[in-house]
């Protein structure tokens, strides 16, 4: 840091001006949360605010994030560890499987864990069922970024007498914090606005009660009024993140190659290892599957229309794939700015993406609805409505793989590139752009999963006619036909599974293995 | 990288305006109608295929639940693409009335559906109905301990013993009779009962989940019971279902509602799926399929697995009246919303 930054490639204004039309666009639902609490008048505000039934809530939310958070961090760190830097048997395997939970929507999480301990409820039953489905949201990008830290560093903290934990604590843990800032940020914001996963157990949230006062009145003030809580917990998270990541260099520049990454022989640990991560995948996606594969069993073969199946995948994949690259071209503005140029203003810029998408789907869905209707009423119910909701709900997950891979892409290799006389933008999609590419696939596949699984901007804003595997496995399950709506809930994990298979080879190609 | 993308975009954004274009513009197409759906996906789409069937008239199905649809419709004002509004519950239809975007029905839809099964104004119809039932663990209350109102779960020796889900359009729909039946003081006193002795749920069914799986003794919901019976049954296994009867507001039936839109450009045709819904082969559905909901109109008779809905001795309730503004505002004064 310090050194004077260079010129990027087109100037730095367009991709400012760029960036700033983005985070206005953004700005749109908070805008229309501010708008519905600025005109519903003081008195109805506090009247809404400050009852018992909030602090409840409040204390709810705040608790899970606590608690979710650093389990999250334990397993997401701990498993993307064994994973990529010790001699685990299997560890290939394991790799995918750690990432698997990812595949599996929250609704069919809750449903399972519903049927095999009736009893869970409240704080703890949220906390397992979140943690669950969300760890490997902290695991893929660390396990990314540690496949790709300079072992010599490692290597000479070793010879300078730390043992194998000290320098895990002492040199590992320090590089990998941007990743685990991004991913315990991304966790904390799905926290705030999860709904399916809370659905069949005695667990409410904000996001959970904010559902319900939209569903039994739309616009209605005491939605709005919850909804301005949680961006105002959302600002809180984006602070305490800033803190976390810090401002150091993690970039690397040297002589030669990077080594190959050393994998530490567990030894003795090898089974204590192997079982807990076996558990784990058993309680996250095994326990899931297990209901699926119930369901699907009392379905039968009846229950495979492919007239109704195939039209659902296609839709699924089209929005999928077309909302994914979308939402990893519009964060990369962001995302750049905020690794080459940090100051106050990336920073303002990035966090009005953030609060977006801390604000439930509904909230999002509302807010085109009521805006596109009245200001561009030709493109209501559009795909172009639909994508633009996508958009800005998942922009986090591209914007926080994408920062640590710039993080990653060191500026001198694209300085030296224009040295050697490529020209500024040659050297730019040369250099930075292609060492950026694992990172931006990555966001990609994230932001696909989210789509996949995404249900309620999109019975809101979709056009007429559109069924989606989510909505179509909201319906049959809303009927209480869970073999109908199997399925459904099958393919959604297959489509994902390809994706988070993709996460895996763009994290090795990166590395160089 | 970003070009690589950007093709994918533009590809796969072309995929799906081809795979969902040809329905999008089903507003201005002369040939089809679009409903907003909140009844059963399924149950609407032996309807829709039946009723396109018969007529060659296409149809455009938009799904989602009661008030969200509602709201929505509302939202859209006279700009609204919806032609036919179909919900499961009658407070949404008044809602969407009361907003004066309902056109009249046809008369022969009208002669269709009994007076109980529909509103005075005639601004909608009835078009199929369901029955309040308390479900519970015939191993935990025994059938001399049941209650004999509804009511009287408000009472003490109720708490912590039954489930609801207080955030549905069903229960609220409840509520609305309650409140029509028995009037403000009455349904206040009752949420506030309720709100000390139940344990509320995320929906009907999940409320049953847990009476089933032993959770709580007695679960306060629609016959749903029947409907889960019918497909894996897991969920449903070890409850019994009881009918208040006698004209308790807990016999209360809710009549599912259909309306056309004031706006609505092919009225002719909205109409006519009205006219089939009501009709003999649209009431049939709701008998031989596994809806398991009760047929309103033509005379046709209930599947043979529910009890007739005579027998129900339900209050008699004009739909219209259902008010769920006001409900929202009492259970939220009640601290159940």
């Amino acid at each position: 840091m310090g050194a004077q930054a260079p010129r990027p490639p087109w100037g730095i204004s367009s991709l400012a001006i760029l960036a700033i039309l983005i985070a206005s666009f953004s700005l749109i639902p908070l805008a229309y949360v501010i708008y519905m609490t600025a005109t519903t008048g003081w008195e109805t505000v506090i009247e809404l605010v400050i009852r018992p039934r909030v602090g409840e809530l409040l204390l709810n939310t705040i608790l899970l994030v606590l608690l979710t958070v650093p389990l999250c961090l334990v397993l997401g760190v701990g498993g993307a560890w064994l994973v990529e830097r010790t001699t685990l048997r299997g560890y290939r395997w394991w790799a995918l499987g750690l990432a698997a939970p990812l595949a599996i929507h929250g609704f069919v999480n809750s449903y399972a864990w519903a049927s095999a301990i009736p009893s869970l409820a409240g704080l703890s039953a949220g906390t397992l069922i979140a943690t669950l489905s969300y760890f490997p949201l902290i695991y893929i990008p660390v396990a990314a970024t540690l496949g790709r830290l300079d072992p010599a560093i490692e290597q000479l903290a070793a010879s300078l007498g730390l043992g194998p934990w000290a320098v895990f604590f002492r040199v590992v843990l320090p590089q990998l914090r941007i990743p685990m800032a991004g991913g315990a940020l991304l966790v904390s914001l799905h926290l705030l606005s999860e709904y399916g996963a809370f659905a069949m157990i005695r667990f409410d949230t904000f996001t959970t009660a904010i559902m319900v006062q939209f569903q039994s009145t739309f616009n209605g003030a005491a939605g709005n009024m919850l909804a301005s809580v949680l961006v105002f917990l959302c600002m809180i998270l984006l602070l305490a993140e800033a803190k976390a990541r810090g401002n150091a260099r993690y970039a690397r520049v040297g002589f030669g190659a990077q080594g190959l990454a050393t994998r530490l022989h567990l030894g003795r640990y090898e089974i204590p290892a192997q079982c807990s991560l076996l558990g784990l995948t058993l309680m996250a996606a095994g326990v899931p599957m297990y209901s699926v594969t119930r369901w699907l069993i009392a379905g039968g073969i009846e229950v495979w229309e492919p007239a109704k199946l195939i039209p659902a995948l296609t839709q699924t994949m089209g929005y999928g794939l077309a909302g994914a690259s979308l939402t990893c071209i519009v964060a990369f503005p962001m995302a750049f700015l905020a690794v080459r140029h940090p100051n106050w203003f990336s920073k303002l810029l990035e966090l009005s993406n953030y609060i977006t998408s801390s604000l439930p789907g509904i909230v999002v869905g509302l807010a085109f609805v009521t805006v596109s209707i009245r200001l561009v009423p030709g493109i209501y119910q559009s795909a172009y409505v639909l994508l633009a909701a996508y958009i800005l709900l998942f922009l986090p997950r591209a914007l926080v793989n994408l920062r640590s891979g710039l993080a990653q892409a060191p500026r001198e290799l694209e300085e030296a590139a224009r040295s050697l006389g490529r020209s500024p933008t040659i050297a730019f999609v040369k250099v930075t752009l292609r060492l950026t590419a694992p990172a931006a696939a990555g966001g990609a596949a994230l932001v696909f999963l989210a789509i996949v699984n995404e249900l309620t901007a999109t019975l809101l804003l979709a056009p007429n006619g559109t069924r989606t595997l989510a909505t179509a496995f909201w319906a049959k399950s809303s009927e209480i036909d869970y073999a109908g709506a199997a399925p459904y809930a099958l393919l959604m994990i297959l489509i994902a599974a390809p994706m988070t298979y993709l996460l895996f080879q763009q994290s090795k190609k990166a590395a160089g293995q | 990288m970003l070009t690589g993308l950007a093709i994918i975009a533009t590809a796969t954004l072309g995929l799906t305006a081809c795979s969902t274009g040809d329905k999008a513009p089903a507003a201005s197409d002369a040939a089809g109608i679009t409903v907003y759906n909140a009844q059963h996906e399924s149950l609407t789409q032996e309807w829709v295929d039946a009723f396109t069937k018969e007529t060659g008239i296409k149809v455009t199905v938009r799904n989602g639940s009661d008030t969200e649809l509602s709201n929505q419709i509302i939202q859209e004002g006279k700009a609204s693409p919806a032609d036919v509004f179909l919900t499961e519950n009658s407070p949404a239809m008044a809602q969407v009335e009361n907003a004066g975007l309902f056109a009249d029905i046809d008369a022969a839809t009208i002669a269709q559906v009994p007076t109980d099964f529909r509103p005075s104004t005639n601004k909608w119809t009835g078009i199929a109905a369901r029955s309040t039932v308390l479900v519970y663990d015939a191993k935990k209350i025994s059938a001399d301990q049941l209650p004999k109102s509804m009511l009287d779960l408000a009472k003490p020796e109720w708490k912590g013993k039954w489930a609801a889900s207080p955030t549905g359009a069903d229960f609220q729909a409840i509520v609305a009779a309650l409140l029509e039946l028995k009037g403000e003081e009455v349904t206040m006193q009752w949420l506030a009962g309720m709100k000390e002795n139940f344990m509320a749920y995320k929906g009907n069914s999940t409320a049953m989940k847990a009476v089933n799986a032993g959770e709580v003794d007695a679960a306060l919901i629609y016959h749903y019971y029947y409907g889960d019976q019918a497909k894996t049954g897991e969920n449903s296994k070890n409850v019994t279902p009881y009918y208040f009867k006698n004209q308790d507001p807990g016999a209360f039936v809710s009549v599912s509602g259909g309306g056309v839109l004031e706006s609505s450009k092919h009225s002719a045709e909205a109409q006519q799926f009205l006219k089939f819904v009501t009709g003999k082969s649209g009431q049939e559905v709701l008998k031989s399929g596994t809806s398991c909901e009760y047929p309103v109109g033509s005379d046709i008779a209930a599947n043979e697995k529910l009890v007739p809905l005579k027998d129900l001795q339900a209050p008699s309730i004009d739909p219209a009246k259902l008010n769920s503004a006001k409900i929202v505002e009492l259970m939220t004064k009640a601290g159940l919303l």
